[in-house]
């Protein structure tokens, strides 16, 4: 039996299809995945992902530690912002991706994912020491994000308190700390929403008042389809400790100035910063039947190189197939990829398929 | 437990036969197979007039987790198939035994239905797994 959160009775009561990921039970869709996704694009559904793992990082020297400790600069991020980053090693692979929400000047809440989460409480002690500050797992924590156009709007009318006013007054990617929850403006669908990190025995009360208010509930497989035509990479699909944020579309999170700051990983990404890289993570498009999927292989025109796609899936949205895939990074138009022993023509073009629910596909120059 | 109609006869690969009494069967996937799957997105049908022989990949499902082959139940031609299933493909999922059959045989040899699992048969494969 794997671990379980707070709403596994939930799930179950619900008719959810009951599935390990990352040594957790976690709901893979509730008998629909396809209608999952659709309630989020088009109103509203919220998804259970207290097995994310939250820690918190304190202290005179938390800031100092985290601008050592990550690719991106979370001097950049004010209180009340949240900032996203990879956590690079020395060679500049990716150990983990995670986002970190700025509570105060000396107190920082990260989350984590579940499948490296341990690993990454391990690394974080090696290197918190010489610092003053302490890192502080909080796995009496749990999370729903709730997310669609209409995610916002749902959130206000079960919020107590301060909540709704809270949420109204926060612009995307803020965060703030209202009575026990922790409330942001983030998600992972590329929908309007919010995520609340709240106290796991407070998860079941405020699930329902969701599901009162007619929020969907929606499981992993949907989370899966909306991140990837979000063109939002998944950890140990797209990203991995064998390639760097450059290598995996997310140059933007590397903060390289000031050039001053010292992070793990620095030294190497800046030499493949001036060598350039091999090879890129791009999007796939592919209008025909059939569905593109990870590990086929992918064929470049004039090239002996092959690529490979790293996630793929059918774009409930679009109504076609799309994917990640890394490439040779010279690569571009047309490609070919091994779909069952058939080579089947795909496009490249950027990560990021469908935004606030409608298409937005663009060809790499 | 998924729903195994009595009167049917089943491939441990999970396909559905349905004898039709002329010399001919309606072949599909079962409501344990559509589970499993989830929602399906695309179905590849065998095209009208070829053979087939018992065993041959005959069509290919492929869903939002994963894409299966479909083999062939029994030997024959292949006299009709759903072409409702390319527009709605869901059908599957929503009529695993009615609306979402997927092809139709003429039998060369009857007697390869005698070989076929019987519904305890398939219940006992499906909850295996």
């Amino acid at each position: 039996m794997g671990n379980r959160t707070a709403l596994f009775d939930r799930h179950q009561a619900l008719g959810g299809k009951m599935v390990d990921f990352g040594g957790w039970d976690m709901p893979l869709h509730y008998g629909s995945q396809i209608r999952e996704h659709e309630a989020v694009r088009s109103d509203c559904g919220m998804f259970d992902v207290s097995h994310m793992r939250v820690a918190d990082v304190t202290g005179p020297q938390a800031l100092a530690f985290l601008r050592y400790l990550l690719a991106n600069d979370v001097a950049k991020a004010a209180p009340g912002k949240a900032i996203y980053s990879a956590m690079l090693n020395p060679e500049g692979g990716i150990i983990d991706d995670l986002i970190v929400y700025v509570m105060a000047d000396d107190c920082y809440r990260l989350v984590l994912n579940c499948a490296t989460g341990e690993a990454d409480i391990q690394w974080m002690r090696r290197h918190i020491e010489g610092f003053e500050a302490a890192l502080t797992p909080r796995p009496e924590l749990g999370i729903i994000a709730v997310q669609g156009p209409n995610a916002i709007a749902r959130l206000k009318a079960v919020a107590c308190g301060d909540a709704g006013a809270a949420l109204d007054a926060m612009s995307a990617f803020a965060c703030a700390q209202v009575g026990s929850w922790t409330l942001a403006r983030t998600g992972y669908t590329g929908e309007d929403g919010a995520e609340i990190i709240l106290p796991a025995e407070k998860l079941e009360d405020l699930w329902q008042r969701l599901l009162d208010a007619g929020v969907v509930p929606a499981g992993l497989g949907a989370r899966d389809t909306l991140r990837l035509e979000a063109g939002l990479n998944l950890y140990g699909n797209d990203m991995d400790a064998e390639h760097s944020p450059l290598e995996s579309n997310l140059a933007w999170t590397v903060a390289w100035e000031p050039a001053e700051r010292d992070f793990i990983g620095r030294e190497a990404l800046a030499r493949q910063r001036t060598e350039g890289v091999r090879q890129r993570l791009v999007g796939l498009v592919m209008t025909g039947r059939g569905v593109l999927r990870a590990h086929q292989v992918v064929r470049v025109p004039g090239s002996d190189e092959r690529g490979e796609i790293t996630s793929g899936t059918f774009s409930p949205t679009l109504g076609h197939a799309i994917a990640l895939a890394r490439v040779p990074a010279s690569a571009k138009g047309e490609v070919f990829v091994d779909m069952r022993g058939k080579d089947v023509a795909a496009r490249i073009v950027k990560p990021g398929f469908v935004k606030n629910g409608k298409s937005q596909i663009q060809d790499i120059s | 437990m998924s729903e195994v109609p009595k009167e049917l006869r089943y491939l441990e690969t999970h396909e559905w036969v349905r004898n039709e009494g002329d010399g001919t069967v309606t072949i599909g996937i079962t409501d344990h197979a559509q589970d499993a799957l989830g929602d399906v997105v695309f179905v590849e049908l065998p095209e009208v007039g070829s053979e087939l022989a018992a065993g041959d990949e005959s069509a290919v499902v492929e869903s939002v987790k994963a894409a299966s082959d479909i083999y062939a139940p029994v030997s024959g031609e292949v006299i009709a198939v759903n072409e409702q299933l390319e527009d709605e493909p869901e059908t599957v999922n929503n009529s695993p035994y009615g609306d979402g059959w997927f092809y139709k045989v003429r039998m060369s040899d009857p007697s390869e239905l005698d070989e076929l699992l019987d519904a305890d048969g398939y219940r006992a494969v499906a909850e295996e797994e």
